[in-house]
């Protein structure tokens, strides 16, 4: 491990003035991502810059009837949070469904969606990774790519997963994150905020250096957001990184969906909404089949790769099982 | 011939060093902290074969604070214990990725990991084979693991089957797999005055002792006092030896070496990967005329370990025609070793699930097929067993289980979403007991002294040692102290094999017939009485094993094939149980091993690196809590004379045998989906066109 300075200044403004300033800087929060990474030598500061006094911890109420949640929120308390269980059952449901306990007691939500995308060969320093390192080739491709993504993917380019189910419920919301730059503070639709790999895979997210996330809102719930979950499959019952996961909204009257929200994880290098699903489905009939026709439609771009050691072919109706599942679940049927 | 009385045996007395493990102050090896330690960091081969050509040390011995960088230059020569994996630092040539081929000291861990980067290795890279492939390269070994011999037979086989009137073949498939006990290996070590002092994380403290004492000429006391898990693991690997190398250069110094947990899949052995080729021959009234498991397994090129897969296969079942053969296919990769059950625990994942297929070929219900195949006498060696329980843990479980309420048909049971069925899988293993022990019994202060170097590696040996010596002493444990875990205490052999406590016990026993015989039951201050471990006289009589009949029930996910475990239960004959809470323990621990096996654990070798490249437990998944529901372990009631004074068959491996089988028989009951590849995942099912109802 390489020697590190430390900082922890008092206010945000401090915080993102002595990253910018510093190239090989890094905020710290939680730490349960990047911590590992250092020890791994995936990463190698010069500086941590420690945003645990910048960042607040209030869950409070927005005039649209939205909430803010500082980025300083530890998951297991805004899994907790009586208002999030309650108009935003999904949200709830993501986090419960990652890490363990010990973990969601550290992890931040800020900091929950800035894990980098998760690889085995990315967190192996001794294996050639784009993601690491743009000159070198993607050594999932032709590797272990079990847990790798199906969507998004360009050809021989990285297929990283993105791993938090946090952020695959926020972008089935449309949450906002607010971000304090060097130039100031703005805001960024969750939506947007998380990068396909493209031709800069070492890039998951749309910050620049520098930009700190101070909070994320909700806006106000809906019909469909109140009859929302989160579904995670993984290859086994806890403590696991999702094959597939759904954050799925529905809002069905006399047999019709009148609203749906379909978010995915575990299948790109993002979290992933699944608009052409959503927008097949809005007004049709709230069946299987019409489940089924509405996922094949989004899967209809889909890539999975071949490997030797474990492909990621059975993605397709993995997906395809989970989201029907969990929307006749929705809908009022059996799970 | 009978078992002796037991008063404490059979009770569950409290684990002794319970207390002192839940509130810390337990000493494990890496525990053992003194002024002055200085932490070791390995530099590893990054290839997995070829010739070191230079090693530049130069830039890592200037960083501040290192004490020190070993190299092959500046190695002694060791001595020969045999073992191709104790020759560290002895040369240029890698055998495997991971290799230690250089070591830093340094005085915190942080710079010597730093310092560990800075060293360049310059290696002439050769080509390598990591990749298990069955169908490669192959060579007829001339010994298993467990010194049996590869090949095993009697009849004609295969005319057999081809005049059998039904007939299975199948292959089945089980990965390469891994330990990961709790505990990483650890070695804390000081050299001083000609005299190495080794406290080590370790599954015998004299076999480490007698390796260190070959390999450096020197003389060595070994402690463990307490060891996390050993599995098999925890023999005396590289690591030891790189840490005493070390140890050397800086005498009078502690030199402490922990391994991370990615160095656990490339340092301390594993269960090698195995094809195992069942072909099975059966009259239509379901008697078995023919046997035939033919094993191909993985080894490492440069260390022979042949996982004995077919092993249990020969004393199973009776039938007139049997084939067991065992090939081996080298890799350039660490060398393999023995993991709870080896051989037994993957071999049975084969038989078991021929033996189920079989059952469904013939229409017959898989229990009653099994009992119509019960050996009278071992098919192989024609003795008589000591005990054998099969039968009864066969109709004893299926009873506990409520099996007769399922329809014995494939996917007939949907409840919410999940098919479910039931599946049965059996095994065995045998009931060893290995010489070379000593116990020394010294009555003192109104206490008898119960001292034998054994090793506690959370089996609970204080505990069940204190048990059997108050028994055979006549006393209550009350009255017993058992000092273990040391080479300052007499010798012990090693906790393995399933037969420490036999061995350990049949010593203690020993020992207490000559102190009640020396003193009687009012003994002095001093009185002492010592004994070597006694030859079982009924060794080459009776054919020895413990049994069990494993039950699962199993979920399937109708829309995702996801598979759940939401019961098992193992049904064990195993001779006097000493201690119920610790003895269902190990068993459960066993069986959560088996589910384990069953669905999650699998070591993915990339060939391209030569590496296990999911070496965490994010990449490599053991059962978590939310997999594990209900586990029963019971056992009937079984009085085998003739295997100890105690009458105890060995547990530490049985709980996981036949699990897997169970639970892949259980998926195949729920869902008409045949998996004969280890780990069962959800898109076994998803990929079979066959889930949705």
């Amino acid at each position: 491990m390489k020697p590190f300075t430390y900082a922890r200044p008092a206010v945000a403004s401090e915080a993102v003035t002595t990253l910018a300033a510093d190239p090989d800087a890094r905020f710290l929060a939680g730490g349960t991502n990047l911590l590992d990474h250092l020890k791994l030598g995936v990463v190698e500061p010069s500086q941590l810059v420690d945003v645990s006094r910048v960042t607040g911890t209030a869950i409070e109420e927005l005039a649209d009837g939205g909430l803010r949640i500082d980025a300083g929120v530890p998951n297991s308390d805004l899994a907790a949070d009586a208002r999030v269980r309650e108009r935003y059952p999904a949200v709830a449901a993501a986090i419960l469904a990652g890490a363990s306990g010990q973990l969601r007691n550290m992890a931040s939500t800020g900091g929950n969606l800035l894990q980098r995308t998760r690889c085995a060969y990315f967190a192996d320093p001794t294996t050639p990774c784009t993601k690491r390192d743009l000159s070198q080739g993607c050594s999932a491709r032709g590797g272990w790519a079990r847990y790798h993504a199906v969507l998004g993917t360009a050809a021989d380019g990285c297929i990283a997963t993105h791993p938090s189910d946090l952020a695959v419920a926020l972008v089935a919301l449309d949450a906002q994150v607010q971000v304090l730059g060097p130039d100031g503070a703005r805001t960024i639709p969750i939506g947007e905020f998380h990068r396909l790999p493209g031709d800069d895979p070492t890039r998951d997210t749309v910050l620049a250096h520098g930009d700190l996330v101070t909070a994320v809102d909700l806006p106000a719930t809906t019909p469909a957001v109140r009859n929302s979950t989160y579904r995670k499959v993984r290859d086994r019952a806890s403590y696991a990184f999702a094959l597939v996961s759904a954050a799925v909204a529905l809002e069905v009257a006399d047999g019709t969906v009148v609203d749906v929200r379909i978010a995915l994880g575990g299948v790109a290098h993002k979290p992933w909404r699944a608009t052409t699903a959503e927008a097949t489905l809005r007004g049709r009939p709230a069946t299987d089949d019409e489940f089924r026709a509405a996922i094949a439609a989004e899967l209809d771009a889909a890539a999975p790769v071949d490997s030797p050691l474990g492909g990621n072919a059975f993605k397709i109706p993995l997906v395809t099982g989970t989201v029907v599942s969990t929307l006749r679940a929705l809908a009022g049927g059996a799970a | 011939m009978t078992t002796m009385d037991a008063r404490s045996m059979g009770a569950s007395v409290r684990r002794i060093e319970g207390p002192d493990k839940v509130t810390g102050t337990a000493t494990y090896a890496g525990d053992t902290v003194a002024d002055g330690t200085l932490v070791l960091h390995p530099v590893q081969a990054t290839v997995a074969r070829g010739e070191i050509t230079a090693i530049d040390t130069a830039v890592a011995e200037a960083l501040p604070g290192v004490v020190a960088v070993l190299t092959h230059r500046d190695a002694p020569t060791l001595g020969d214990t045999g073992d191709p994996e104790h020759r560290v630092l002895q040369g240029t040539t890698i055998h495997h990725r991971g290799q230690f081929v250089a070591a830093v000291l340094a005085e915190h861990a942080e710079v010597a990991a730093e310092a560990a980067g800075l060293v360049v290795v310059t290696v002439d890279e050769a080509p390598s084979t990591t990749g298990f492939d069955p169908d490669g390269e192959a060579y007829a070994p001339s010994a298993l693991a467990n010194g049996q011999p590869a090949d095993s037979g009697a009849g004609d086989p295969d005319a057999a089957l081809a005049a059998a009137p039904v007939v299975v073949r199948a292959s089945y498939a089980t990965p390469m797999e891994h330990h990961n006990p709790m505990e990483p290996h650890t070695t804390t070590a000081t050299w001083v005055d000609g005299r190495l002092e080794v406290f080590e994380a370790t599954q015998g403290v004299e076999s480490s002792r007698q390796t260190l004492a070959t390999l450096f000429d020197v003389e060595v006391v070994v402690h463990a006092s307490h060891v996390g898990g050993g599995f098999g693991s925890k023999g005396l690997h590289a690591g030891t030896v790189l840490a005493v190398l070390a140890a050397r250069t800086v005498p009078g110094r502690p030199v402490r070496f922990a391994l991370g947990r990615r160095q656990m899949f490339e340092a301390v052995g594993y269960r090698p990967a195995t094809l195992q080729h069942l072909s099975l021959g059966a009259s239509h009234d379901g008697r078995l005329e023919v046997v035939a498991h033919d094993v191909v397994g993985a080894t490492a090129r440069y260390k022979e370990f042949v996982e004995p897969a077919g092993g249990s296969t020969r004393s199973m079942y009776a039938a007139p025609h049997r084939r067991t053969s065992h090939r081996a296919v080298p890799l350039d990769l660490d060398g393999p070793t023995y993991m709870r059950g080896p051989g037994e625990a993957p071999g049975s994942f084969g038989l078991e699930c021929a033996m189920d297929e079989l059952a469904v070929a013939l229409d017959l219900d898989p229990i009653e097929l099994r009992v119509r195949n019960e050996p009278e006498v071992h098919p192989e060696n024609g003795l008589p067993f000591s005990s054998r329980g099969l039968v009864e843990c066969l109709r004893t479980g299926a009873e506990r289980f409520g099996w007769s309420s399922w329809d014995r048909a494939p996917r007939r049971r949907l409840v919410d979403g999940w098919w479910h069925g039931v599946g049965v899988g059996c095994g065995t293993f045998p009931t060893l007991r290995f010489p070379g022990s000593t116990a020394e019994i010294t009555f003192t202060g109104g206490r008898y002294v119960v001292a034998i170097g054994a090793a506690d590696i959370g089996q609970g040996a204080r505990t069940v040692l204190t048990q059997i010596a108050a028994d055979a002493l006549g006393v209550d444990v009350t009255a017993i102290a058992v000092e273990i875990g040391s080479t300052q205490v007499p010798v012990g052999s090693i906790a393995g094999g399933s037969a420490g406590t036999a061995s350990w016990g049949s010593t203690v026993v020993e020992a207490a017939d000559r102190f009640r015989d020396k003193y009687g039951e009012n003994p002095d201050d001093g009185d002492h009485a010592d004994a070597a471990t006694p030859d079982n006289p009924w060794a080459g009589e009776y054919a020895m094993a413990a049994y069990v009949a494993q039950f699962a029930e199993v979920a399937v996910h109708a829309d995702t094939g996801e598979i759940r475990v939401p019961r098992l239960l193992g049904m064990f004959g195993v001779g006097r149980i000493l201690n119920p809470t610790l003895g269902r323990s190990q068993l459960q621990g066993g069986m959560v091993w088996g589910l384990s096996m069953a669905l999650h654990e699998e070591s993915v070798v990339d060939p391209r690196f030569g590496e296990v490249i999911n070496h965490d437990f994010a990449g490599y998944h053991v059962a978590s809590n939310a997999d594990v529901r209900r586990v029963e372990a019971e056992w009937i009631d079984e009085d085998d004379p003739y295997v100890n004074p105690m009458g105890a068959k060995g547990i530490g491996e049985i709980g996981i045998v036949g699990v897997a089988a169970a639970i892949a028989n259980a998926a195949y009951h729920a869902t008409g989906v045949r998996v004969r590849s280890l780990p069962i995942t959800c898109d076994d099912f998803l990929t079979s066109g066959l889930l949705s109802p």
